[in-house]
Parts: structure tokens; C-alpha cells; sequence
């Protein structure tokens, strides 16, 4: 205070460019993003229709087959892709303990989401990975804005997709993506890009086309690390399926934002441990399918 | 046309992103070290001249950095030339098209590489088969092709181990296989043996030189062992700071070195397997007497005939046989261990 009376003002109070302009220049962004949606709101529904189609499907079955199947299914899948026991039977352990909690439904709906997600994670994450390896352009371009999507509070991109889808499921699997995506880009990219040199010049050596070098070569060496990066997408779109409750995701998530709003202990960790139970799930049964698959690398003598 | 011999010339390959800029300043004699101070350009090979024989195996020897993975490079462009040509039956292949490069590839030219370079995810079998399938050829066939050079070069029973279950040499075998059942007039070994122990190299060594009587391919092989050099090559060039500084039979490297890099390098080399007798017999005088001994003969073999025989004298006779001239096995024992001078090489 005292200071500022030997200051001019200009160096004492930040000079902030002044209220009445900065609230015209929100208003002409947020109006011209509302205009945006108004005109291409149906346009943007319909492309993203099968997404709801896709997300709806998957739950019904997911949620109206007979319990006892699912959870068949569910171990089998495990044990034939971990090979493992233990994991097997930890899986069944902790779907019977939900069931019995009365979360069984709930944990389905969520299955069904992150099961969706993932898949919508992989089908965008590993061309664009793919792409990014192959020029350092792409890479240059492409880095920041994961950075931003990794950095920004997951909350702040609830805004535009809200207004622009809405709420609903599929707002929310969007928002899901738009967070759990980056792991799986640059992973893929990483992966391409730590692909052995001197096996890439045997590949051109032999004149292998593009193609038929990321076939053979490049993507059968950079599999364990998009695995890697295939868990990591997992992980991420379970920790953001309770965020995308806000805007209408259904399952575990809005059990855990009622128990917030209303102060639900015991709810609130019980569907918290259903979480963590599938979330452990699918990282040991992915990193063991990972391992399994890289079987012909371990060294047996020489 | 057809003669599979391949011819580089004037070849120069300058690193760095105005390569193009600094061929001149090198033509004029600039060398590695300053052309790296002024301009940060790399001098990768310069003024390269080498007419490779078809149906020979002609070896390049040099030190580590002396250019030798770079010059393989040129003849199936995995390496770009700054300036210069790489001749195979007439057509340059620096200016083939991307197709044309590639069919190249696929059908004329083989490699194996220093660290084996398979694909850890196949087994010995769907490596050996790689060159086929990205040819398009159809798996059944490819496999059988594939299975006979895995007998070949001694891998039966092992089709279905994946490499990181072999050992080294067992590996190369994998990689040499590949490298034959692609079919190829060349075949192009960049130290392909290096990463090998002695014992394991020699036989590899002579895998290749069994192969070689049968196949006539034109095999361009790297190394840095003058010793494995003498034992392949029908044809040595030596490089030195990306420049030949001598090319030909290893005989006359052994015999007459170039300059002292090169005397240093053949100081320790056993002439009893690389001189051969017509080198240093004299002429016929009279009838001839003793073995015959057929030209191209090394003296260390000479010499053990001879003992072998109780015979102290020989005659050299040519390939129709006729006798070319007369050696004794105290001139022969002379020769293996006294270096031949360049004098003597004349006079004889
Ligand atoms: N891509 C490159 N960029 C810059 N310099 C290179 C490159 N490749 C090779 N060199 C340089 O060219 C020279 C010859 O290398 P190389 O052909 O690999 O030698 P060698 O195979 O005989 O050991 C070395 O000085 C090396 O540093
Ligand atoms: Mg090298």
C-alpha cells in the first residue's frame, strides 16, 4: 500500500484490459459457439448416433443377460487372456462381492461405458499414433495438444461438450474419450518410434513397401508398449467415468456423486471398491495378456 | 550386359542437409576433419571407384568409420549418393524410381546384417521366408524354398525356435538363410560375421565359401579382419577415411602394400596362405621336375605336399597343365617368412 503511493499506477495494479470489453468479447465467443450448435446441431447428433446405438446395445446385453452368464463369460476371457489363476479367480471373487452388495447393475452399466470407451480410445488413438510416427510434423503439431487435453481439469471440457451434445451418454463418452485418448497416441507413437533401426533397414533391404513394413515390423515391435498404453487408456476412462456422471453417465459414477451430494459414507466407498475392483481387473488381465504376448522374447540360452 | 558385375563410380556421399554444396570443395581436396570444422558436414565416402565382378565375392576392409557400411548402403540405396553412380548390368541404381528401387530390392539384391537385424517375433522359419512374402509368393511354396537353405546352412530342427533361443552364430545362420532363399544375384554382407567368436566365424566363413563355389553369387562383403578378408575375397578394397587406398587380389595387398596404413594392417598376415607359387617360382630351366603343383596353390599347401612327398623340388603347371615354371621348398619356406619386397615380386 504504502509503496504504491511512491508507484504510478500503472506498475501498482495490474493493468487488466477492462471489464466491459473482455464481457463483449466472452459474449461474441459464447454466443458464436451457441450459433455454432444451433446450426450444426443435428448435423453433429447424427453423426454421433451409432456411438449411441453402439453404447445402448452393449448395455442391454451387458446388463440384461442372466448374471451367472456374464460372469461366465467375464472369467473366461480373463483366464484366457492372462493364463493366470490367481487373477482368475480374483476376478470372480470381486464380481460375486459386488453382486452382493447390490451393485451388480450398476457395475455393468459402467462395464459397458469404459468397454465402449476403450474401444473408441484404440479405433482414434492408434492412427494418430500411427501418423505421428511417421513424420515429425504431425508430432510437433500433435504434442501440445495432448498436453492441453492431459493438463486442462477434465470438468472444463464437460462445458463444450455439454452444449454441444448435451447431456446424456454420449456427451459423456465423448468427454471420457477426450481424456483417456492421449496414453493410447502416444504410446503408439512412442512404440513406432523405438522400433530397432537396424531390423527397419533389413525390412527396406528386402523392399518392403509402407505398408508392409508398419504390418510386419512396426507394429508387431511396438505391440508391448501400445499395450502399455491400451492399459493406461483403461485406467483413465474408469477414473473419468465418475466425472462424466455429472453430465448424465449412469453406473458407478452417479452412485458415487449421490453419495457426494448427500453424504453417503458407506455408499459412497462401496461403489468406490467396485471401481477399484474392475479397474484391477483389466490392468492385471491386460498386463498379463501384454507379457503373454511377448513370450517369444525371453532368452533361453546364447 | 548381363555380367552381375557391379561398378561404382566416382561415388561420394557427403552427410548433412547441403551435402550437394560441398562435392566441389572435396573434389578440390578438402579432407574429413576440415570439411567437418568449417561446415559441419560429415565426408561419408569420396571419389569411390570399384568394379565388383559378378560371380565373385569382393571384400571391403577398413577400420570402424571408415565408410564401409556406407558404401554397402549405395548398392541397394538404402543410402542416398551425394553424387556418383552405382552400376548393376548396365542400369544406375541411384536413378531408379521409387517401384523400380523396390522390385530391385526384392528380386536382385540380399543383406545380412552385423547384428542379425531378424524379427523377434517370427520364428526361424517366417524369417527366413520374409523376403518371399513381401515378394507376394504363396506361403507353401515359399516354406518349402525356405526349409531347404534352413538345412542348408545347418538349422534343421530348428524352424520353429524364435531367435532370441539361439545363439549368435546360430542367428546369422538364420540371417544368411534369409538372405539365400530370397533368390538374389547379390548378396550384400555388411560385417556379417563380426559380431561373432573366432571359432564360429571361420566356419560361417566357410559356409559361405561351400555356398559360393555352387551359387556364383555377386557377394559384397564388409569386414574389418584382414584375415577374414584373405580367407573370402577374390577381390579386397581397403577404405580409409571414406577413400580406397588399394584394390585388389589379396595377394598383391599382401605383397605390396600401398602405403603404411596398409603395411601396418598386413604386417601380421601369414603369406603361407595368401602367396601363391607361380608368384614367386622362377623360370624353367630344362626338363621339369618334382610334384607339379597347379598355379593358384598357396605356399603353406605347397609346402605340406611337398614335405608330405619327401620332395625338396617342384614345377607349376598352368590350368591346361602345361608346366609354367620351378620352385624348390627352401625358396617357398623363404617367402612364408620373410616379407616378400616389391623388388622381389618384380624380378620374379
Ligand atoms: N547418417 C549419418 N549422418 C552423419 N554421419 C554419418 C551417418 N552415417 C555415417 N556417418 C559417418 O560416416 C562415416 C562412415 O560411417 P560408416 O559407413 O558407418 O563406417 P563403418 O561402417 O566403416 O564403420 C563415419 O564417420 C560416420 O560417423
Ligand atoms: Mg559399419
Amino acid at each position: 500500500m504504502a509503496i504504491c503511493s511512491f508507484l504510478p499506477e500503472l506498475l501498482c495494479k495490474f493493468p487488466a484490459i477492462d471489464d466491459g470489453t473482455i464481457r463483449m468479447a466472452r459474449k461474441s465467443v459464447d454466443d458464436g459457439f451457441k450459433g455454432f450448435v444451433r446450426s450444426y446441431g443435428n448435423a453433429i447428433d447424427a453423426v454421433v448416433q451409432p456411438l449411441q446405438w453402439f453404447l445402448n446395445y452393449l448395455e442391454r446385453v451387458f446388463v440384461g443377460s442372466p448374471w451367472i452368464f456374464v460372469l461366465i463369460i467375464m472369467v473366461a476371457v480373463v483366464y484366457f487372456g492372462s493364463r493366470n489363476v490367481k487373477i482368475t479367480i480374483g476376478t470372480a471373487l470381486s464380481m460375486v462381492a459386488i453382486g452382493l452388495v447390490g451393485l451388480w447393475n450398476d457395475t455393468m452399466i459402467t462395464l459397458a461405458m469404459v468397454t465402449v470407451c476403450t474401444l473408441i480410445s484404440i479405433v482414434i488413438g492408434i492412427p494418430i499414433g500411427i501418423l505421428m510416427a511417421r513424420s515429425d510434423r504431425v508430432q510437433a503439431f500433435v504434442n501440445p495438444a495432448l498436453d492441453v487435453m492431459q493438463t486442462m481439469p477434465s470438468f472444463v471440457y464437460l462445458i463444450p461438450v455439454v452444449m454441444i451434445f448435451g447431456i446424456g451418454k454420449v456427451p459423456g463418452l465423448i468427454a471420457v474419450v477426450i481424456y483417456a485418448v492421449p496414453p493410447m497416441i502416444r504410446l503408439t507413437n512412442l512404440g513406432i518410434r523405438l522400433v530397432d533401426k537396424e531390423v527397419l533397414e533389413a525390412a527396406d533391404a528386402f523392399g518392403s513397401s509402407a505398408w508392409q513394413k508398419l504390418k510386419n515390423v512396426q507394429m508387431p515391435l511396438a505391440l508391448p508398449t501400445i499395450m502399455a498404453g491400451i492399459n493406461q487408456t483403461i485406467m483413465m476412462s474408469l477414473a473419468m467415468v465418475v466425472v462424466a456422471s455429472m453430465i448424465g453417465v449412469g453406473g458407478l459414477g452417479k452412485n458415487v456423486l449421490q453419495a457426494i451430494a448427500n453424504q453417503f459414507f458407506t455408499v459412497g466407498f462401496l461403489n468406490g471398491f467396485a471401481l477399484v475392483g474392475i479397474a484391477i481387473i483389466f490392468d492385471r488381465t491386460s498386463q498379463a495378456f501384454g507379457r503373454r504376448l511377448q513370450k517369444h522374447s525371453e532368452v533361453i540360452h546364447g | 550386359m548381363a555380367s552381375h558385375a557391379i561398378e561404382v563410380k566416382n561415388l561420394y556421399k557427403i552427410f548433412g542437409p547441403r551435402g550437394e554444396d560441398y562435392v566441389d570443395v572435396v573434389k578440390k581436396g578438402m579432407g574429413k576433419a576440415e570439411l567437418n570444422e568449417k561446415h559441419g558436414h560429415v565426408l561419408g565416402l569420396q571419389d569411390i571407384n570399384i568394379l565388383m565382378p559378378g560371380g565373385c565375392i569382393t571384400v571391403v576392409m577398413g577400420l570402424s568409420g571408415s565408410g564401409k557400411s556406407t558404401l554397402i548402403r549405395h548398392i541397394n540405396r538404402l543410402i542416398d549418393p551425394t553424387a556418383g553412380e552405382v552400376l548393376y548390368d548396365g542400369t544406375d541404381v541411384c536413378k531408379m524410381n521409387e517401384n523400380d528401387l523396390r522390385q530391385f530390392r526384392r528380386h536382385k539384391t540380399a543383406m545380412v546384417f552385423q547384428k542379425f537385424a531378424l524379427l523377434p517375433h517370427r520364428t526361424v522359419l517366417e524369417n527366413t521366408i520374409y523376403g518371399l512374402e513381401i515378394q507376394g509368393i504363396e506361403r507353401r511354396e515359399s516354406e518349402k524354398r525356405a526349409l531347404g537353405w534352413i538345412e542348408r546352412v545347418g538349422l534343421k530342427g530348428f524352424e520353429n525356435h524364435y531367435p532370441n533361443q539361439l545363439s549368435g552364430g546360430m542367428q546369422q545362420r538364420v540371417g544368411l538363410a534369409r538372405a539365400l532363399t530370397n533368390d538374389a544375384d547379390i548378396l550384400l554382407m555388411d560385417e556379417a560375421y563380426s559380431a561373432l567368436d573366432p571359432l564360429i566365424r571361420v566356419d560361417m566363413q566357410s559356409v559361405l565359401l561351400d555356398l559360393q563355389k555352387e551359387l556364383k553369387k555377386t557377394v559384397v562383403f564388409i569386414t574389418h579382419d584382414l584375415d577374414e578378408a584373405l580367407r573370402l575375397g577374390d577381390k579386397i578394397a581397403i577404405l580409409r577415411d571414406g577413400r580406397v587406398v588399394q584394390q585388389g587380389t589379396g595377394q598383391e595387398i599382401v605383397l605390396s602394400p600401398a602405403d603404411d596404413y596398409i603395411t601396418a594392417f598386413v604386417k601380421e598376415v601369414n603369406r603361407g596362405r595368401v602367396v601363391h607359387v607361380e608368384t614367386i617360382m622362377r623360370p624353367l630351366s630344362g626338363n621339369p621336375e618334382g610334384l607339379p603343383l597347379a598355379a593358384g596353390t598357396v605356399l603353406e599347401t605347397a609346402a605340406r605336399t611337398m614335405t608330405g612327398a619327401h620332395i625338396n623340388t617342384a614345377h607349376v603347371v598352368d590350368a591346361d597343365g602345361r608346366p609354367i615354371g620351378a620352385i624348390d621348398l627352401q625358396t617357398i619356406i623363404a617367402a612364408m617368412v620373410t616379407p616378400t619386397s616389391h623388388t622381389d615380386r618384380q624380378a620374379a
